[in-house]
Protein backbone atom coordinates (compact mmCIF):
# COMPACT_ATOMS: atom_id res chain seq x y z
CA UNK A 1 0.00 0.00 0.00
CA UNK A 2 1.31 3.43 -0.83
CA UNK A 3 1.83 6.18 1.69
CA UNK A 4 -0.80 8.28 -0.01
CA UNK A 5 -3.47 5.68 0.69
CA UNK A 6 -6.51 6.88 2.57
CA UNK A 7 -6.23 6.52 6.29
CA UNK A 8 -8.91 3.94 6.41
CA UNK A 9 -8.19 0.79 8.31
CA UNK A 10 -9.76 -2.53 7.60
CA UNK A 11 -10.58 -2.85 11.25
CA UNK A 12 -14.19 -3.83 11.67
CA UNK A 13 -15.22 -0.82 13.66
CA UNK A 14 -18.81 -1.84 14.02
CA UNK A 15 -17.81 -5.18 15.48
CA UNK A 16 -15.49 -3.55 17.95
CA UNK A 17 -18.04 -1.00 18.94
CA UNK A 18 -19.15 -1.43 22.49
CA UNK A 19 -22.68 -0.32 22.05
CA UNK A 20 -24.40 1.35 24.93
CA UNK A 21 -27.85 -0.09 24.38
CA UNK A 22 -30.37 2.56 25.34
CA UNK A 23 -32.97 0.90 27.47
CA UNK A 24 -36.53 1.19 26.31
CA UNK A 25 -38.98 2.85 28.66
CA UNK A 26 -40.87 -0.37 29.35
CA UNK A 27 -37.76 -2.26 30.32
CA UNK A 28 -36.70 0.59 32.60
CA UNK A 29 -39.91 0.20 34.57
CA UNK A 30 -39.29 -3.53 34.75
CA UNK A 31 -35.72 -3.01 35.92
CA UNK A 32 -36.97 -0.62 38.57
CA UNK A 33 -39.56 -3.15 39.70
CA UNK A 34 -36.97 -5.93 39.84
CA UNK A 35 -34.52 -3.84 41.84
CA UNK A 36 -36.98 -2.40 44.33
CA UNK A 37 -39.70 -5.07 44.54
CA UNK A 38 -37.90 -6.83 47.39
CA UNK A 39 -37.44 -3.68 49.44
CA UNK A 40 -41.05 -2.65 48.89
CA UNK A 41 -42.38 -6.05 49.91
CA UNK A 42 -40.26 -5.97 53.06
CA UNK A 43 -41.51 -2.53 54.09
CA UNK A 44 -45.12 -3.55 53.50
CA UNK A 45 -44.62 -6.69 55.58
CA UNK A 46 -43.10 -4.62 58.37
CA UNK A 47 -46.00 -2.15 58.36
CA UNK A 48 -48.49 -4.98 58.31
CA UNK A 49 -46.78 -6.67 61.26
CA UNK A 50 -46.74 -3.37 63.15
CA UNK A 51 -50.45 -2.79 62.53
CA UNK A 52 -51.26 -6.35 63.57
CA UNK A 53 -49.18 -6.20 66.76
CA UNK A 54 -50.74 -2.91 67.88
CA UNK A 55 -54.31 -4.11 67.22
CA UNK A 56 -53.98 -7.61 68.60
CA UNK A 57 -51.88 -6.53 71.58
CA UNK A 58 -54.24 -3.65 72.42
CA UNK A 59 -51.29 -1.27 72.64
CA UNK A 60 -52.57 2.16 73.69
CA UNK A 61 -52.26 4.85 71.03
CA UNK A 62 -50.17 7.15 73.22
CA UNK A 63 -47.49 4.43 73.51
CA UNK A 64 -47.36 3.20 69.94
CA UNK A 65 -49.96 4.22 67.39
CA UNK A 66 -50.62 1.88 64.46
CA UNK A 67 -49.61 2.92 60.90
CA UNK A 68 -53.26 3.52 59.99
CA UNK A 69 -53.73 5.70 63.09
CA UNK A 70 -50.68 7.75 62.07
CA UNK A 71 -52.09 8.22 58.57
CA UNK A 72 -55.46 9.23 60.01
CA UNK A 73 -53.72 11.73 62.27
CA UNK A 74 -51.79 13.12 59.32
CA UNK A 75 -55.15 13.97 57.77
CA UNK A 76 -56.93 15.40 60.84
CA UNK A 77 -53.87 17.31 62.07
CA UNK A 78 -52.96 18.69 58.64
CA UNK A 79 -53.93 22.17 59.83
CA UNK A 80 -51.02 21.97 62.24
CA UNK A 81 -48.68 19.74 60.21
CA UNK A 82 -49.09 21.42 56.81
CA UNK A 83 -47.75 24.86 57.81
CA UNK A 84 -45.07 23.18 59.95
CA UNK A 85 -43.98 21.12 56.94
CA UNK A 86 -43.66 24.28 54.89
CA UNK A 87 -41.51 25.99 57.54
CA UNK A 88 -39.14 23.02 57.91
CA UNK A 89 -39.01 22.38 54.17
CA UNK A 90 -37.84 25.95 53.62
CA UNK A 91 -35.18 25.64 56.32
CA UNK A 92 -33.88 22.37 54.86
CA UNK A 93 -33.87 23.46 51.22
CA UNK A 94 -32.39 26.91 51.80
CA UNK A 95 -29.81 25.60 54.24
CA UNK A 96 -28.80 22.91 51.78
CA UNK A 97 -28.46 25.36 48.89
CA UNK A 98 -26.27 27.62 51.06
CA UNK A 99 -24.10 24.61 51.96
CA UNK A 100 -23.85 23.47 48.33
CA UNK A 101 -22.83 26.88 47.03
CA UNK A 102 -20.31 27.68 49.77
CA UNK A 103 -19.09 24.07 49.93
CA UNK A 104 -18.32 23.77 46.23
CA UNK A 105 -16.92 27.31 46.24
CA UNK A 106 -14.55 26.57 49.11
CA UNK A 107 -13.49 23.23 47.58
CA UNK A 108 -12.55 25.03 44.34
CA UNK A 109 -10.78 27.82 46.20
CA UNK A 110 -8.75 25.39 48.33
CA UNK A 111 -7.96 23.26 45.27
CA UNK A 112 -6.60 26.18 43.29
CA UNK A 113 -4.67 27.68 46.20
CA UNK A 114 -2.14 25.24 47.67
CA UNK A 115 -0.94 27.34 50.64
CA UNK A 116 -4.53 28.12 51.62
CA UNK A 117 -5.43 24.43 51.37
CA UNK A 118 -2.55 23.39 53.60
CA UNK A 119 -3.56 26.03 56.12
CA UNK A 120 -7.30 25.29 56.09
CA UNK A 121 -7.62 21.56 55.55
CA UNK A 122 -6.57 20.45 59.06
CA UNK A 123 -8.90 23.04 60.59
CA UNK A 124 -11.71 21.85 58.36
CA UNK A 125 -11.25 18.23 59.42
CA UNK A 126 -10.74 19.24 63.06
CA UNK A 127 -13.97 21.24 63.08
CA UNK A 128 -15.84 18.01 62.48
CA UNK A 129 -14.98 16.77 65.94
CA UNK A 130 -17.52 19.32 67.21
CA UNK A 131 -20.98 17.72 67.20
CA UNK A 132 -22.59 20.52 65.24
CA UNK A 133 -26.10 20.06 66.61
CA UNK A 134 -24.93 21.09 70.07
CA UNK A 135 -24.13 24.51 68.64
CA UNK A 136 -27.87 25.06 68.12
CA UNK A 137 -28.57 26.73 71.49
CA UNK A 138 -25.64 29.11 71.02
CA UNK A 139 -26.87 30.04 67.56
CA UNK A 140 -30.36 30.68 68.92
CA UNK A 141 -28.89 33.04 71.52
CA UNK A 142 -26.88 34.79 68.82
CA UNK A 143 -29.42 34.84 65.99
CA UNK A 144 -32.83 34.61 67.62
CA UNK A 145 -35.86 32.38 67.10
CA UNK A 146 -36.30 32.95 63.37
CA UNK A 147 -35.17 30.97 60.36
CA UNK A 148 -31.56 32.18 60.49
CA UNK A 149 -30.10 29.86 63.18
CA UNK A 150 -31.78 26.86 61.48
CA UNK A 151 -30.23 27.75 58.13
CA UNK A 152 -26.84 28.03 59.80
CA UNK A 153 -27.16 24.60 61.47
CA UNK A 154 -28.41 22.89 58.30
CA UNK A 155 -25.67 24.53 56.24
CA UNK A 156 -22.94 23.62 58.76
CA UNK A 157 -24.02 19.97 58.78
CA UNK A 158 -24.27 19.71 54.97
CA UNK A 159 -21.17 21.75 54.25
CA UNK A 160 -18.51 19.28 55.36
CA UNK A 161 -19.26 16.24 53.14
CA UNK A 162 -19.63 18.56 50.15
CA UNK A 163 -16.26 20.29 50.70
CA UNK A 164 -14.35 17.11 51.44
CA UNK A 165 -15.81 15.10 48.57
CA UNK A 166 -15.41 18.04 46.20
CA UNK A 167 -11.81 18.57 47.17
CA UNK A 168 -11.04 14.85 46.83
CA UNK A 169 -12.68 14.78 43.41
CA UNK A 170 -10.73 17.79 42.20
CA UNK A 171 -7.43 16.35 43.41
CA UNK A 172 -8.12 12.86 42.04
CA UNK A 173 -7.53 13.97 38.45
CA UNK A 174 -4.66 12.01 36.91
CA UNK A 175 -1.40 13.95 36.55
CA UNK A 176 -1.08 12.54 33.05
CA UNK A 177 -4.23 14.40 32.00
CA UNK A 178 -2.70 17.62 33.24
CA UNK A 179 0.65 16.99 31.50
CA UNK A 180 -1.17 16.21 28.27
CA UNK A 181 -3.32 19.33 28.54
CA UNK A 182 -0.21 21.49 29.03
CA UNK A 183 1.15 20.18 25.71
CA UNK A 184 -2.22 21.02 24.12
CA UNK A 185 -1.97 24.78 24.77
CA UNK A 186 -3.92 24.69 28.03
CA UNK A 187 -3.63 27.38 30.68
CA UNK A 188 -4.09 26.50 34.36
CA UNK A 189 -7.64 27.85 34.14
CA UNK A 190 -8.40 25.80 31.00
CA UNK A 191 -7.28 22.65 32.82
CA UNK A 192 -9.55 23.46 35.74
CA UNK A 193 -12.50 24.30 33.53
CA UNK A 194 -12.20 21.49 30.98
CA UNK A 195 -10.69 18.65 33.00
CA UNK A 196 -10.67 19.04 36.76
CA UNK A 197 -14.11 20.50 37.45
CA UNK A 198 -16.14 18.23 35.15
CA UNK A 199 -14.08 15.31 36.39
CA UNK A 200 -14.90 16.15 40.00
CA UNK A 201 -18.67 16.45 39.43
CA UNK A 202 -19.51 12.82 40.32
CA UNK A 203 -17.59 13.23 43.56
CA UNK A 204 -19.25 16.57 44.31
CA UNK A 205 -22.66 15.02 43.80
CA UNK A 206 -21.85 12.06 46.01
CA UNK A 207 -20.98 14.57 48.75
CA UNK A 208 -24.28 16.34 48.14
CA UNK A 209 -26.22 13.10 48.39
CA UNK A 210 -24.67 12.37 51.77
CA UNK A 211 -25.41 15.95 52.85
CA UNK A 212 -29.03 15.66 51.68
CA UNK A 213 -29.68 12.91 54.20
CA UNK A 214 -28.28 15.03 57.07
CA UNK A 215 -30.11 18.25 56.26
CA UNK A 216 -33.39 17.58 58.09
CA UNK A 217 -31.53 16.57 61.26
CA UNK A 218 -30.06 20.05 61.38
CA UNK A 219 -33.42 21.70 60.92
CA UNK A 220 -35.05 19.68 63.71
CA UNK A 221 -32.23 20.34 66.18
CA UNK A 222 -32.39 24.01 65.30
CA UNK A 223 -36.11 24.06 66.01
CA UNK A 224 -35.70 22.15 69.28
CA UNK A 225 -33.18 24.71 70.50
CA UNK A 226 -35.67 27.49 70.06
CA UNK A 227 -38.51 28.15 67.65
CA UNK A 228 -42.19 28.84 67.28
CA UNK A 229 -42.90 26.86 64.12
CA UNK A 230 -41.81 23.83 62.09
CA UNK A 231 -42.03 20.05 62.39
CA UNK A 232 -39.48 19.97 65.20
CA UNK A 233 -41.55 22.50 67.13
CA UNK A 234 -44.72 20.42 66.53
CA UNK A 235 -42.95 17.35 67.95
CA UNK A 236 -41.78 19.35 70.97
CA UNK A 237 -45.32 20.52 71.65
CA UNK A 238 -46.88 17.09 71.11
CA UNK A 239 -44.58 15.28 73.54
CA UNK A 240 -45.95 16.50 76.90
CA UNK A 241 -49.51 16.05 75.57
CA UNK A 242 -48.76 12.43 74.56
CA UNK A 243 -49.94 13.12 71.01
CA UNK A 244 -47.75 10.25 69.88
CA UNK A 245 -49.34 9.72 66.48
CA UNK A 246 -48.75 13.42 65.69
CA UNK A 247 -45.04 12.92 66.48
CA UNK A 248 -44.96 9.93 64.16
CA UNK A 249 -46.73 11.91 61.45
CA UNK A 250 -44.09 14.67 61.80
CA UNK A 251 -41.32 12.07 61.51
CA UNK A 252 -42.97 10.73 58.36
CA UNK A 253 -43.03 14.22 56.86
CA UNK A 254 -39.36 14.77 57.78
CA UNK A 255 -38.55 11.54 55.95
CA UNK A 256 -40.45 12.81 52.94
CA UNK A 257 -38.42 16.05 53.00
CA UNK A 258 -35.17 14.07 53.04
CA UNK A 259 -36.34 11.82 50.21
CA UNK A 260 -37.42 14.77 48.08
CA UNK A 261 -34.08 16.52 48.61
CA UNK A 262 -32.19 13.32 47.85
CA UNK A 263 -34.29 12.81 44.72
CA UNK A 264 -33.68 16.38 43.56
CA UNK A 265 -29.92 16.01 43.99
CA UNK A 266 -29.96 12.70 42.07
CA UNK A 267 -32.03 14.27 39.32
CA UNK A 268 -29.65 17.21 39.06
CA UNK A 269 -26.75 14.77 38.90
CA UNK A 270 -28.32 12.90 36.00
CA UNK A 271 -28.73 16.17 34.14
CA UNK A 272 -25.24 17.48 34.93
CA UNK A 273 -23.33 14.20 34.67
CA UNK A 274 -25.09 12.16 31.98
CA UNK A 275 -21.86 10.37 31.13
CA UNK A 276 -21.31 8.88 34.57
CA UNK A 277 -21.47 5.10 34.81
CA UNK A 278 -24.83 4.06 36.23
CA UNK A 279 -24.87 3.04 39.85
CA UNK A 280 -26.55 -0.31 39.98
CA UNK A 281 -28.50 -1.28 43.05
CA UNK A 282 -28.93 -4.99 43.11
CA UNK B 1 -13.60 6.19 -1.62
CA UNK B 2 -12.85 8.30 1.41
CA UNK B 3 -10.99 11.49 0.77
CA UNK B 4 -7.26 11.12 0.73
CA UNK B 5 -5.33 12.87 3.39
CA UNK B 6 -3.20 15.48 1.77
CA UNK B 7 -0.53 17.05 3.88
CA UNK B 8 -1.62 20.44 2.71
CA UNK B 9 -5.14 20.05 4.08
CA UNK B 10 -4.18 18.69 7.46
CA UNK B 11 -1.18 20.93 7.92
CA UNK B 12 2.13 19.13 8.13
CA UNK B 13 5.18 20.00 10.15
CA UNK B 14 6.78 23.24 9.14
CA UNK B 15 9.76 22.90 6.81
CA UNK B 16 12.90 24.73 7.86
CA UNK B 17 13.21 28.16 6.32
CA UNK B 18 16.45 29.04 4.54
CA UNK B 19 19.14 29.72 7.09
CA UNK B 20 17.11 28.15 9.87
CA UNK B 21 18.46 25.08 11.58
CA UNK B 22 17.15 21.78 10.28
CA UNK B 23 17.40 20.16 13.70
CA UNK B 24 14.21 18.44 14.77
CA UNK B 25 15.22 17.29 18.23
CA UNK B 26 18.73 17.45 19.65
CA UNK B 27 19.67 16.28 23.12
CA UNK B 28 23.18 16.67 24.45
CA UNK B 29 24.38 15.35 27.78
CA UNK B 30 20.95 15.12 29.36
CA UNK B 31 20.92 14.03 33.00
CA UNK B 32 18.06 13.96 35.48
CA UNK B 33 17.76 12.64 39.00
CA UNK B 34 14.89 12.40 41.44
CA UNK B 35 16.34 12.46 44.94
CA UNK B 36 18.81 9.58 45.06
CA UNK B 37 17.49 7.93 41.91
CA UNK B 38 19.35 8.74 38.72
CA UNK B 39 16.70 8.54 36.01
CA UNK B 40 18.79 9.65 33.02
CA UNK B 41 22.53 9.98 32.45
CA UNK B 42 24.37 11.42 29.45
CA UNK B 43 21.65 11.12 26.83
CA UNK B 44 22.70 12.35 23.37
CA UNK B 45 20.87 12.06 20.11
CA UNK B 46 19.75 14.19 17.24
CA UNK B 47 17.17 13.91 14.48
CA UNK B 48 16.30 16.11 11.58
CA UNK B 49 13.11 18.05 11.19
CA UNK B 50 10.17 15.92 10.00
CA UNK B 51 11.93 12.64 10.70
CA UNK B 52 11.10 10.06 13.33
CA UNK B 53 13.00 8.51 16.19
CA UNK B 54 12.01 5.57 18.35
CA UNK B 55 13.24 5.03 21.88
CA UNK B 56 13.13 1.50 23.25
CA UNK B 57 14.22 0.12 26.55
CA UNK B 58 13.00 -1.73 29.62
CA UNK B 59 10.26 -0.30 31.78
CA UNK B 60 11.34 2.15 34.44
CA UNK B 61 14.30 3.23 32.35
CA UNK B 62 13.43 6.88 32.39
CA UNK B 63 11.86 6.92 28.92
CA UNK B 64 8.83 8.87 30.08
CA UNK B 65 11.04 11.29 31.96
CA UNK B 66 12.93 11.89 28.73
CA UNK B 67 9.67 12.54 26.93
CA UNK B 68 8.56 15.02 29.59
CA UNK B 69 11.89 16.82 29.26
CA UNK B 70 11.60 17.09 25.49
CA UNK B 71 7.98 18.24 25.82
CA UNK B 72 9.02 21.07 28.12
CA UNK B 73 7.08 19.73 31.10
CA UNK B 74 10.36 19.70 33.05
CA UNK B 75 13.97 20.78 32.66
CA UNK B 76 16.90 18.37 32.87
CA UNK B 77 19.41 18.81 35.70
CA UNK B 78 22.27 18.93 33.17
CA UNK B 79 22.54 19.06 29.39
CA UNK B 80 20.87 20.92 26.59
CA UNK B 81 17.65 20.33 24.72
CA UNK B 82 16.86 21.86 21.36
CA UNK B 83 13.44 21.25 19.83
CA UNK B 84 13.30 23.02 16.47
CA UNK B 85 15.21 25.94 17.91
CA UNK B 86 13.34 26.05 21.22
CA UNK B 87 15.64 25.55 24.17
CA UNK B 88 13.68 26.66 27.24
CA UNK B 89 10.94 24.47 28.71
CA UNK B 90 8.32 27.12 28.05
CA UNK B 91 9.23 27.41 24.38
CA UNK B 92 9.43 23.66 23.91
CA UNK B 93 5.93 23.33 25.31
CA UNK B 94 4.62 25.43 22.44
CA UNK B 95 6.33 23.17 19.86
CA UNK B 96 5.31 19.74 21.15
CA UNK B 97 2.06 17.82 21.43
CA UNK B 98 2.02 14.66 23.49
CA UNK B 99 -0.02 11.54 22.97
CA UNK B 100 -0.09 9.53 26.19
CA UNK B 101 -0.12 5.78 26.59
CA UNK B 102 -3.71 5.58 27.76
CA UNK B 103 -6.02 7.44 25.41
CA UNK B 104 -6.98 9.87 28.20
CA UNK B 105 -10.10 11.01 26.41
CA UNK B 106 -12.45 13.03 28.57
CA UNK B 107 -15.45 10.75 29.19
CA UNK B 108 -17.96 13.63 29.23
CA UNK B 109 -16.95 14.89 25.82
CA UNK B 110 -17.88 13.32 22.50
CA UNK B 111 -15.11 12.07 20.20
CA UNK B 112 -15.32 15.32 18.23
CA UNK B 113 -15.22 17.53 21.31
CA UNK B 114 -12.25 15.59 22.62
CA UNK B 115 -10.40 16.13 19.35
CA UNK B 116 -10.94 19.91 19.40
CA UNK B 117 -9.66 20.54 22.91
CA UNK B 118 -6.32 22.04 21.83
CA UNK B 119 -8.15 24.52 19.59
CA UNK B 120 -10.52 25.45 22.41
CA UNK B 121 -7.54 25.94 24.71
CA UNK B 122 -6.19 28.39 22.16
CA UNK B 123 -9.43 30.35 22.29
CA UNK B 124 -11.01 29.14 19.04
CA UNK B 125 -14.78 29.06 19.40
CA UNK B 126 -16.33 25.65 19.85
CA UNK B 127 -18.37 25.76 16.64
CA UNK B 128 -15.39 26.85 14.57
CA UNK B 129 -13.15 24.23 16.16
CA UNK B 130 -15.73 21.55 15.42
CA UNK B 131 -16.08 22.61 11.79
CA UNK B 132 -12.31 22.63 11.41
CA UNK B 133 -11.86 19.19 12.95
CA UNK B 134 -14.79 17.28 11.47
CA UNK B 135 -12.99 16.40 8.18
CA UNK B 136 -10.42 14.40 10.16
CA UNK B 137 -13.04 11.86 11.16
CA UNK B 138 -13.57 10.55 7.67
CA UNK B 139 -9.87 10.45 6.95
CA UNK B 140 -9.27 8.54 10.17
CA UNK B 141 -11.98 6.00 9.41
CA UNK B 142 -14.16 7.41 12.17
CA UNK B 143 -16.94 8.98 10.11
CA UNK B 144 -20.30 8.79 11.90
CA UNK B 145 -18.56 8.38 15.26
CA UNK B 146 -18.12 12.12 15.90
CA UNK B 147 -20.86 12.22 18.52
CA UNK B 148 -20.06 9.01 20.32
CA UNK B 149 -18.72 9.18 23.85
CA UNK B 150 -15.35 7.47 24.48
CA UNK B 151 -17.06 4.68 26.45
CA UNK B 152 -18.97 3.77 23.30
CA UNK B 153 -15.83 3.39 21.16
CA UNK B 154 -13.43 0.47 20.84
CA UNK B 155 -9.86 0.73 22.13
CA UNK B 156 -8.45 1.18 18.63
CA UNK B 157 -10.95 3.91 17.83
CA UNK B 158 -10.24 5.74 21.07
CA UNK B 159 -6.53 5.65 20.30
CA UNK B 160 -7.20 7.14 16.87
CA UNK B 161 -9.24 9.94 18.43
CA UNK B 162 -6.37 10.51 20.86
CA UNK B 163 -3.90 10.73 17.97
CA UNK B 164 -6.27 13.04 16.13
CA UNK B 165 -6.40 15.32 19.19
CA UNK B 166 -2.60 15.46 19.09
CA UNK B 167 -2.58 16.31 15.38
CA UNK B 168 -5.30 18.94 15.65
CA UNK B 169 -3.05 20.84 18.05
CA UNK B 170 -1.01 21.71 14.93
CA UNK B 171 2.35 21.32 16.64
CA UNK B 172 5.52 20.59 14.68
CA UNK B 173 6.67 17.88 17.04
CA UNK B 174 4.66 14.85 18.13
CA UNK B 175 5.66 12.92 21.24
CA UNK B 176 4.09 9.48 21.37
CA UNK B 177 4.35 7.68 24.70
CA UNK B 178 3.63 3.98 24.19
CA UNK B 179 0.77 4.97 21.90
CA UNK B 180 -0.60 1.45 21.53
CA UNK B 181 0.59 -0.08 24.78
CA UNK B 182 -2.93 -0.60 26.05
CA UNK B 183 -4.22 -2.43 22.96
CA UNK B 184 -4.39 -6.15 22.19
CA UNK B 185 -1.78 -7.41 19.73
CA UNK B 186 -4.08 -7.66 16.70
CA UNK B 187 -5.49 -4.15 17.10
CA UNK B 188 -2.01 -2.97 17.87
CA UNK B 189 -0.63 -4.32 14.58
CA UNK B 190 -3.49 -2.68 12.68
CA UNK B 191 -2.88 0.62 14.44
CA UNK B 192 0.85 0.51 13.71
CA UNK B 193 0.18 0.10 10.02
CA UNK B 194 -2.40 2.85 10.17
CA UNK B 195 -0.05 5.23 11.98
CA UNK B 196 2.72 4.47 9.51
CA UNK B 197 0.52 5.65 6.68
CA UNK B 198 -0.88 8.57 8.64
CA UNK B 199 2.63 9.85 9.38
CA UNK B 200 3.66 9.23 5.78
CA UNK B 201 0.94 11.61 4.65
CA UNK B 202 1.62 14.18 7.39
CA UNK B 203 5.33 14.55 7.94
CA UNK B 204 6.12 15.67 11.46
CA UNK B 205 9.05 15.40 13.79
CA UNK B 206 8.12 12.38 15.88
CA UNK B 207 9.59 10.98 19.06
CA UNK B 208 8.14 7.57 19.85
CA UNK B 209 8.70 5.88 23.19
CA UNK B 210 7.92 2.20 23.39
CA UNK B 211 9.10 -1.03 24.97
CA UNK B 212 8.25 -2.89 21.75
CA UNK B 213 11.35 -3.13 19.53
CA UNK B 214 9.29 -4.13 16.52
CA UNK B 215 7.03 -1.12 16.87
CA UNK B 216 9.99 1.25 17.15
CA UNK B 217 11.72 -0.17 14.07
CA UNK B 218 8.54 -0.18 12.07
CA UNK B 219 7.53 3.40 12.82
CA UNK B 220 10.86 5.21 12.86
CA UNK B 221 14.05 5.27 10.88
CA UNK B 222 16.29 5.83 13.88
CA UNK B 223 15.98 3.71 16.99
CA UNK B 224 17.75 4.49 20.24
CA UNK B 225 18.12 1.63 22.68
CA UNK B 226 18.17 2.74 26.30
CA UNK B 227 19.37 0.85 29.36
CA UNK B 228 17.52 0.29 32.60
CA UNK B 229 17.94 2.94 35.31
CA UNK B 230 19.99 5.01 35.10
CA UNK B 231 18.80 5.44 31.52
CA UNK B 232 21.70 5.73 29.08
CA UNK B 233 21.85 5.35 25.32
CA UNK B 234 23.21 1.85 24.72
CA UNK B 235 22.99 1.78 20.98
CA UNK B 236 21.61 3.74 18.04
CA UNK B 237 20.31 1.77 15.08
CA UNK B 238 19.06 2.97 11.76
CA UNK B 239 16.60 1.06 9.70
CA UNK B 240 15.19 2.30 6.43
CA UNK B 241 12.48 0.18 4.92
CA UNK B 242 10.58 0.94 1.73
CA UNK B 243 7.60 3.06 2.62
CA UNK B 244 5.49 1.26 0.08
CA UNK B 245 5.81 -2.11 1.78
CA UNK B 246 3.04 -3.39 4.01
CA UNK B 247 3.62 -4.01 7.69
CA UNK B 248 3.77 -7.76 7.14
CA UNK B 249 6.32 -7.42 4.35
CA UNK B 250 8.52 -5.19 6.48
CA UNK B 251 8.28 -7.21 9.65
CA UNK B 252 9.16 -10.48 7.91
CA UNK B 253 11.97 -9.07 5.75
CA UNK B 254 15.46 -10.29 6.47
CA UNK B 255 16.81 -6.79 7.07
CA UNK B 256 14.10 -6.11 9.65
CA UNK B 257 14.78 -9.33 11.51
CA UNK B 258 18.51 -8.59 11.57
CA UNK B 259 18.11 -5.07 12.96
CA UNK B 260 15.57 -6.33 15.46
CA UNK B 261 18.07 -8.92 16.64
CA UNK B 262 20.71 -6.23 17.14
CA UNK B 263 18.26 -4.13 19.11
CA UNK B 264 17.22 -7.02 21.33
CA UNK B 265 20.86 -7.87 21.91
CA UNK B 266 21.55 -4.28 22.95
CA UNK B 267 18.69 -4.36 25.43
CA UNK B 268 20.22 -7.56 26.78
Amino acid sequence: MSTGAPLQTTERDEDLLVSAVPSAKGSRVRTFARVYAGALAFILALLFGWELAVRLGHVPDYLLPSPTAILADLKTDWVVLGPALWVTLREVMLGFVIAAVTGVGLAVLLHLNGPLRRAMYPILIGSQTIPIVVLAPILVILLGYGILPKLVIVALICFFPIVVNGLDGLRAVDDEFIAMMFTLNASRWAIFRRVEFPGALPSIFSGMRIAATFASIGAVFGEWAGSSAGLGYVMLEATPNLLTSRIFAAILLLTVISLVLFGLVSLLERIAVPWAPKRTTS
Amino acid sequence: MPAELSSEQAGSGRAAEPGESTVGIRLSGIGKRFGDVVALRGIDFEIQRNSRIGIVGPSGGGKSTLLHIVAGLMEPDVGEVDVEGATTAKDRLTRCAMMPQRDLLLPWRTALDNAIIALENRGVSRSQARAQTRPYFERFGLAKFEHFRPAQLSGGMRQRVSFMRTLVAEKDVLLLDEPFGALDSITRAQMQEWLLRALGALPRTVLLVTHDVEEALLLSKTVVVMSARPGRVVRTLTADFPTTASRREIVTSREFVEVKEQALEAIG
